[in-house]
């Protein structure tokens, strides 16, 4: 044979001249692309370029004209007509000389659309909440022609989910809103183009065509009907900006712009609750590399289109109500970029557009959008490493997540939806479910399903701890767990339900239209309350705790005597007792019955919903207080880790990931000086704080290294901020535990020694 | 010398009744769960303390098997390089006032825990040490109080490969043998003033041993680290900055100085413990005033942090 004898070679696209050949070219495979075409970059941060004077005056334009009004306002403006959909508004811009990545989700920046297929009611809420009046002719088509998801759910809901709900126990929930969490593979639109990926999607649903019927094949034969139709609409898009998105994208601008309408065309017909943009710089740095080398891109120029992408990424904007808001601590989206890492042949996958990722908050200052996730392992290449550690410390922008442990379990082109949720590209999607108030379950456990805060029996048939004399932890344990098997079955419950109607009214056909045709789907299942829990079994188990009871024989307080182990310490005793529940959940989670055979996860995540928890909870054996927030997520219980931050990492890190595969998160908060005395020297300890948390088997940590904004931010929240270390010579004090005095003699301190 | 110390060990009452000018030590206080003066969970979780009979507990702390110790934590960047397990040992023969720690100054406000079970929760570490560039701290208090005790541990921190550091005032150096200071890979000294009587008034106590203290180090060639708490209006006369200088530039192995500025988060111990605080109305220094003294510092050609 002859060494040509490529199959698809007559077909090869102009495109993909000088790309390396392989398993990509003749079928959907990005991965397999950037495996063979990247170039991993091992240097330092020397090469890259400030922003241009074209990206600092957009951005001037959009601060001033714009955010300005929308800080002011809350909302800037709402389109009451239009129902959004992929193409349903005319091009927008910025400003005149918007013109490096463009389109925006609406005719005008920061303009929010209606998305009423999640549910009309909070449409309506929002809408008035933002000022305006709800158009009655849209109002007519969504309450009385076309069904919504909320209306299927709320048809479905059995009346122990209803208890459940209205109790706070489980809570939440995805059943008014978007789901979110699913990462459309837009790389797909730059790489093959959407003329191709349409034909591939025709040929999967005909590839079926001769099987019997049944309610699967139909729905699968339904589902490819929509995403072609979502393709459509997304040729469509381009060639209202003026791109013919049909083809294969030509250029590192066009490979970014392609890739961006992709995700746009999401972020117009979807408002789940996390919509995150996947793993995308080494899939850029393809292109960067071969037009760099051609001689048609500059630095500056490859600069200023990732700064344009970025700015776009910021301006991301959801009709949501306040109450929305509340829970989720102002207006995210969770726009989350994933990078680094390794790939399986041991190459990092850090190239040069990783770094100029990093760099945008540089060029255009710090912002919490995109969400920048670095993928860690203590053998990336230490140029990175340091230039990751340095923005951290500059901007308190950047989480981490290890390598390692996603890498083992989902492959090396895996990205995070939304914080800490785990997903191989194009090939997976979760079943959102927001999560359980795991603690408040204990606190029914012990009341025999009476809900602490109100006396109502929420749960029937369950006996509660009788007597006056201190709790014994076997017999709590023994209800506990008892009262785990109501809690979860009650929740996935809900889950199955939302999923299945969110498929049926809210089907997110371009997202899974850039998947390929059979994919895994995850149930994220997820517990609140972690760390209270541990440390009130920990009380009753070590120390003597005494059940306080109202006149109705309600248990309402704890008295403790004595000293016990706190979670976040790194002392077995208690770290042994979250392992406990985390493994205890997940275990009865896995005996359910899951809707569309999805694969149950647990993750141990509040975002910021641990203060709305809170204040549905009441008071536990471990001296948390009734009403006041949950620490974050994993993190241990606020100002009980006494043992510094990599005590509290190593505590964390002893959660079993295999327990949690949907993640587990820690959220870290260092002053700049309790990393040390000057830059180099944070640098350093930095890196060496994650390479130590990482190599301990920590999962995830959210770094702050504090501003002023953050130190008087936590002032006004110190629940936002439960290790906060303020470190003068040898003695540390947990700034949230300080008087507003104290608090405020750091605030000047710190920043006399930083002027 | 060491006899000194050994005489102090389990016994407080003669130590606080011979200091000059001591706070007021109400006694009594609860010392154990429960107490205001240490929160669940602080201090030594994770480790297990040692329950004796009196005279064996006093056999075991002669030979060090056995030390009070007040905490310990995972630290960073603040005493020593990297990320550090910071042992607080609980006792110390000055009376600083300015003093964050009060709660550390009597041994028997300790928990006794044994060498060795210390010994494993720093050998627990070793990776962490090692990803960081850290080690073992000693401080306190006064490790020096007990100075079999750091004995065994610098020793077992060797033997593990794991960087060790002391944080001392020096006072009571002669209790350090020349078999510790082989342990030893850094030594934070803590030079609180240079002029004799200000050194008097801060701590209670004398200058010279800790400069004797220094020179030996110096000989042995051991690293060091000075550190030096700016108290506006106790410390920062600048002949007195000048003083210090000139002894830190005396010692061939320093390899930084730290200027600390004094701050006031020590201050509700005090009140805790019971004990008068005659620093209430000194504020932070000034950001002009640190400089001024790091300039001193650096004005002998010093590394300054």
């Amino acid at each position: 044979m002859s060494t040509t004898a490529t199959p698809v070679s007559t077909a090869t696209p102009a495109e993909w001249t000088g790309f390396v050949p392989g398993p990509w070219t003749d079928t959907i495979d990005v991965r397999d692309f950037i495996q063979r075409n990247y170039t991993p970059y091992t240097g330092d941060a020397s090469f890259l370029a400030g922003p241009t004077a074209k990206t600092l005056g957009i951005w001037d334009t959009l601060e001033k004209k714009f955010l300005s009004v929308e800080r002011a306002k809350r909302v800037y403006d709402v389109d009451t007509h239009t129902p959004a959909d992929i193409d349903a508004f005319p091009a927008g811009y910025i400003s005149e000389d918007d013109d490096v990545v463009v389109g925006l989700q609406t005719d005008v920046p920061l303009k929010r659309a209606m998305m009423p297929n999640g549910g009309w009611r909070m449409v309506e809420t929002a809408i008035k909440e933002a000022g305006l009046e709800p158009d009655p002719e849209i109002k007519r088509i969504f309450t009385q022609y076309r069904k919504t998801h909320n209306d299927a759910v709320f048809d479905i809901y059995t009346p122990r989910i209803r208890a459940a709900r209205s109790s706070h126990i489980v809570t939440g929930l995805p059943d008014a809103y978007g789901r979110g969490r699913i990462i459309g593979d837009y790389r797909r639109v730059a790489l093959y183009g959407v003329d191709a990926l349409i034909a591939a999607k025709l040929k999967d649903k005909d590839s079926v065509a001769d099987q019997p019927f049944s309610e699967n094949w139909a729905r699968y034969r339904e589902e490819h009907s929509e995403q072609v139709k979502a393709l459509k609409k997304l040729k469509r898009l381009g060639e209202q900006y003026g791109f013919d998105l049909g083809r294969p994208a030509q250029t590192f601008q066009e490979a970014v712009q392609w890739t961006y309408f992709g995700y746009l065309a999401s972020v117009k017909s979807q408002d789940g609750a996390a919509m995150s943009i996947g793993r995308l710089s080494s899939f850029f740095d393809v292109y960067s590399e071969r037009d760099i080398a051609a001689g048609t891109l500059t630095e500056e120029g490859a600069q200023e289109i990732i700064d344009a992408l970025v700015l776009k990424l910021r301006i991301v904007r959801f009709l949501r109500t306040i109450d929305y808001d509340q829970i989720f601590s102002g207006d995210p989206y969770w726009a989350t970029w994933s990078d680094g890492g390794f790939g399986e042949d041991g190459r990092a996958l850090v190239t040069k557009t990783s770094f100029r990722l990093l760099q945008t908050l540089r060029n255009l200052g710090p912002a919490p959008e995109p969400n920048i996730t670095i993928f860690w392992d203590p053998a990336l290449p230490d140029g990175y490493k340091d230039f990751c550690a340095a923005i951290s410390i500059e901007t308190s922008a950047i989480q981490y997540e290890s390598d390692e442990q996603i890498r083992c379990h989902w492959g090396d082109d895996a990205a995070i939806a939304c914080c800490v949720s785990p997903m191989t590209i194009g090939k997976q999607m979760q079943f959102f479910g927001a999560r359980v108030n795991a603690a408040k379950s204990l606190l029914y456990a012990i009341n025999g399903g009476r809900d602490e805060m109100s006396g109502k029996l929420i749960v029937p048939g369950y006996e509660a701890v009788q007597g006056d004399g201190p709790l014994d932890f076997d017999e709590v344990w023994a209800k506990y767990d008892q009262m785990l098997d109501w809690v979860t079955a009650t929740y996935v419950e809900a889950l199955n339900i939302i999923h299945y109607s969110h498929d049926k009214y809210a089907y997110e056909s371009i997202e899974m239209a850039l998947h390929d045709d059979e994919i895994v789907r995850t149930l994220g299942c997820g517990i609140a309350g972690l760390s209270i829990v541990a440390d009130s079994l920990a009380a009753i188990k070590y120390a003597k705790v005494t059940p306080v009871r109202d006149e109705t024989g309600l248990v309402v307080d704890y008295v403790t005597e004595g000293e016990f182990p706190v979670y976040g310490n790194d002392d077995d005793r208690a770290d042994e007792l979250a392992q406990l529940v985390v493994k205890t959940v997940m275990d009865k989670i896995r005996k359910l019955p899951t809707y569309r055979d999805a694969v149950p996860t647990q993750s141990v995540l509040t975002i910021t919903s641990n203060v709305v928890y809170g204040k549905a909870t009441g008071s536990f054996p471990s001296g948390h207080q009734k009403g006041t927030p949950f620490a974050p997520g994993a993190n241990p219980e606020n100002g009980m880790d006494t043992h510094g931050m990599v005590a509290s990492m190593l505590s964390v890190g002893k959660l079993d990931y295999n327990d949690a595969l949907d993640g587990i998160s820690l959220t870290n908060t260092i002053t700049p000086s309790g990393l040390g005395r000057d830059k180099d020297e944070q640098v350093g300890n930095l890196v060496g704080i994650l390479d130590a948390g990482m190599g301990e088997g920590l999962y995830h940590a959210n770094i702050n290294v504090l501003s002023r904004e953050t130190l008087e931010d936590a002032i006004e929240h110190p629940e936002k901020y439960p290790n906060l270390t303020v470190r003068v010579s040898g003695y540390a004090v947990n700034f949230v535990k300080l008087t507003k005095e104290q608090q405020l003699d750091v605030l000047s301190r710190t920043f006399h020694t930083n002027a | 010398m060491s006899g000194e110390v050994g005489t102090n060990v389990g016994g407080t009452g003669t130590l606080v009744a011979e200091r000059a000018g001591a706070p007021v030590v109400e006694l009594g206080l609860p010392l154990v769960g429960g107490s205001n003066v240490r929160a669940q969970g602080a201090g030594t979780s994770g480790l297990e303390a040692e329950e004796l009979e009196r005279s064996e507990r006093l056999a075991q702390v002669r030979t060090g098997e056995l030390g009070s110790v007040h905490s310990w934590e995972l630290v960073t960047a603040v005493d020593g390089p990297g990320t550090r397990m910071t042992v607080f040992l609980s006792g110390c023969p000055l009376q600083c006032l300015y003093c964050h720690n009060p709660d550390t100054w009597e041994m028997r406000r300790g928990t006794s825990v044994t060498a060795e079970e210390l010994l494993r929760r720093i050998g627990r570490y070793r990776r962490v040490f090692a990803a960081t560039g850290g080690g073992l701290t000693i401080s306190g208090g006064e490790p020096l109080m007990q100075p079999a005790f750091v004995k065994r541990l610098l020793r077992g921190a060797k033997a593990m490969g794991i960087h060790t550091t002391i944080d001392t005032s020096g006072y009571l150096g002669r209790a350090c043998t020349d078999e510790m200071i082989d342990d030893l890979d850094l030594v934070l000294l803590d030079i609180k003033s240079g002029d004799e009587e200000t050194y008097k008034r801060v701590t209670g106590r004398e200058l010279a041993p800790t400069l004797e203290f220094g020179r030996r180090l110096a000989e042995h060639g051991t690293p060091m680290w000075i550190r030096f708490v700016l108290v506006p209006g106790l410390t920062d006369a600048v002949e007195n900055v000048e003083k210090v200088a000139d002894h830190v530039q005396a010692l061939s192995t320093v390899e930084r100085v730290e200027v600390l500025p004094f701050h006031q988060m020590g201050r509700d111990k005090w009140a805790e413990l019971g004990m008068r605080y005659e620093l209430d109305g000194v504020r932070a220094p000034s950001a002009e005033l640190v400089e001024r003294v790091r300039d001193q510092f650096r004005a002998r050609g010093l590394t300054v942090m």
